[in-house]
């Protein structure tokens, strides 16, 4: 049985881990053949082809494909969707943009951040923000599915998968990519840190944001917000963690004023260990904290970073 | 420009579910539902929209059981001008899938020919981020989802997407689908006159088969199940403890 995965290539760099994750769920599937696609995706071929459990690369190059607009993505995926049982992705933006678009064309349902690999046609998800954790049996002949990538550990390198250039499907055309804004920086990927600091509305302002943003540098951690702090303007939208933002599972969570909202631990409540600091001893965090600390987060966190 | 809002009937994002014991599904019986809060956020868009006169009509739909008429009325009174309810279950644990949904949102595309669509990125009980989508493609539509800024400019619509990497913004032709995500807008409450004139706004009822669509779901909920609570942790007293346990722990 044939599995395609579509691997994350963002401006022509294979995304390793996000993809890696995806391959260690995809290999349970079948042989699992790689599609890397975007303007320029050759070096991210190359890249996927070392991935342990991948037999096999495909690279489109089209400057259609430049920006993973989701018509021209979707049309590429069903042109090659005959030779495979079953296609999958890393459930990143990306492809939750795009994945819809394929099943619905090959009129199917598409199975959504799967958790888990039952079988070739039963896959786990969680539904409910987390509090409830469904297996789900697909009727249909092709299966498309995205994984949720904190739930699986990355695959290994040290294949040698062959690669193998094609060419992209006609681009319809629909849409057109105007510009991205990227915030640049030094930090760890949120969703592949092996730790992570989140500030949330206790925080107050964007300047007092740079509390976090230090204690996350001495961890050497990747920086998370609640949906709170990005509302009030204190982070930027990438920063969410959360039931509609991003789903950590890191080494260490630290949360600091954040109240624990069920959408918010529906991002972060599979970390392995977990600190809260909140001045309210009643906040729910504190119920999935495995070290908990009452304090003004004005007082312990200079105090932490200073004895850390 | 006419604009179509599908809206959501789903449980109150404030209610903790219970999974029933029996590993069936989620207990729904008699818990407040409320309308999908993203679809909130789509109804607010549609609206505003209207009121900057490049909308002339919304038109709010809704799929599911009958009392999903209390969604729609609510959209109603935000502000829309008319709803379709398609009754597609009796029995409120009886969802229908993005692709069924889907389906049925095509056949009223067809017939209403909006030049709009603005679903939510996702409902929040299923959490499947799918049925727009769905739509785009079955149409062989544009689509932008995640929208945290729209604009209409002639026959094109720009939007920006609150994507992994930060935000991208492209543009796309009418008529597109646009899913709307948390920052796109604050959603207006509706007012008690509004709610009384909402109740005289006109809401059609139908079903999938005026529509010719089955909604047989193509996946089988094998079992629901909860998910693994955490063990108890510790609250420490000072800074210092805190330090000493996460060097315990060799998390630091
Ligand atoms: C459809 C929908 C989707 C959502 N998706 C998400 C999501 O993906 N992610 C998410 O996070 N939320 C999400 N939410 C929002 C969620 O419901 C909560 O509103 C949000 O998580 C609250 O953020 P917060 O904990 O920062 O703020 P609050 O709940 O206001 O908590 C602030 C905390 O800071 C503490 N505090 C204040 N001052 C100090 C101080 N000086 N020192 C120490 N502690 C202090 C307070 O005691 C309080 O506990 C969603 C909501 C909806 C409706
Ligand atoms: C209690 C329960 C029982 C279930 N039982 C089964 C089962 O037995 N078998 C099975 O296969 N699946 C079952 N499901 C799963 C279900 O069929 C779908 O997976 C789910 O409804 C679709 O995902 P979503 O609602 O998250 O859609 P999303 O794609 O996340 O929704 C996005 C947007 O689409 C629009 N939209 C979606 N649905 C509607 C609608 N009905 N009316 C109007 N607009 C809409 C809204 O704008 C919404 O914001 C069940 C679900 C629940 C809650």
């Amino acid at each position: 049985m044939a599995v395609l995965l579509l691997a994350e290539v963002t401006d022509g760099e294979l995304a390793f881990d996000a993809t890696a994750k995806a391959v260690t769920a995809a290999k349970q599937l079948g042989d699992v053949t790689a599609l890397c696609c975007g303007a320029s995706a050759a070096a991210a071929g190359e890249a996927c082809a070392k991935i342990d459990g991948v037999a096999k690369v495909l690279v489109a190059e089209d400057p259609a494909l430049g920006h993973r607009l989701a018509e021209p993505t979707a049309a590429l995926i069903v042109s090659l969707a005959g030779d495979y049982e079953h296609i999958v992705a890393p459930a990143t933006t990306d492809a939750k943009n795009v994945l819809p678009r394929v099943a619905a064309l090959l009129d199917v349902m598409v199975i959504s951040d799967a958790s888990g690999v039952v079988d070739g046609d039963t896959f786990e998800r969680p539904v409910y923000a987390g509090n409830a954790i469904q297996t789900v049996r697909s009727k249909d002949a092709k299966k498309v599915v995205s994984f949720r990538t904190s739930t699986f550990d990355a695959a290994g390198t040290g294949g040698s998968a062959a690669v193998e250039t094609i060419s992209a499907a006609e681009n319809p055309a629909l849409s057109e990519w105007i510009e991205d804004k990227v915030a640049e920086s030094d930090r760890p990927e949120l969703t592949s840190a092996g730790v992570v600091v989140s500030g949330g509305r206790g925080v107050g302002s964007e300047e007092d944001f740079a509390l976090i943003e230090k204690l996350a540098d001495k961890l050497g951690a990747a920086v998370g917000a609640s949906r709170a702090a990005v509302d009030s303007g204190y982070a930027p939208n990438d920063w969410q963690v959360g039931q509609t933002g991003k789903v950590v599972a890191p080494g260490l969570y630290v949360a600091v004023g954040i109240s624990g909202a069920i959408q918010h631990l529906a991002g972060m409540k599979d970390s392995k260990i977990i600190v809260a600091i909140n001045k309210d001893e009643e906040a729910p965090i504190f119920q999935v904290a495995d070290f908990g600390l009452v304090a003004d987060l004005f007082t312990a966190v200079p105090e932490l970073v200073e004895k850390l | 420009m006419k604009v179509l809002v599908p809206v959501k009937r789903v449980i109150d994002y404030n209610v903790k579910v219970r999974v029933k014991a029996d590993g069936s599904g989620v207990d729904l019986a008699n818990v407040k539902m409320s309308m999908n809060p993203f679809d909130e956020i789509s109804v607010e868009q549609a609206i505003r929209l209207k009121e900057a006169g490049q909308v002339d009509e919304v038109v709010v739909v809704s799929i599911g059981v009958k009392q999903s008429q209390e969604t729609l009325r609510t959209a109603l009174a935000m502000g829309a001008d008319r709803a379709i309810l398609v009754v597609a279950a009796d029995d409120v644990h009886n969802d229908i899938e993005p692709l069924a949904v889907a389906k049925i949102l095509k056949a009223i595309v067809d017939e209403e020919q909006p030049g709009l669509v603005l679903c939510g990125k996702q409902a929040i009980d299923n959490d499947m981020n799918a049925t727009g989508q769905m739509l785009a493609a079955l149409m062989g539509w544009s689509q932008a989802t995640f929208a945290s800024d729209l604009e209409i400019v002639g026959d094109k619509a720009k939007v920006t997407r609150e994507v992994d990497g930060g935000l991208q913004t492209i543009e796309v032709s009418l008529p597109t689908v646009v899913t709307v995500d948390l920052r796109l807008n604050e959603p207006r409450y509706a007012s008690l006159p509004n709610i009384m004139k909402a109740k005289k706004k006109p809401l059609d009822e139908k079903t999938p088969a005026d529509y010719g669509v089955d909604v047989a779901n193509r996946l089988e909920i094998v079992k629901t199940a909860e998910p693994e609570a955490r063990k108890a942790g510790i609250m420490v007293e000072s800074v210092d403890e805190l330090v000493s346990k996460l060097k315990e722990a060799g998390a630091v």
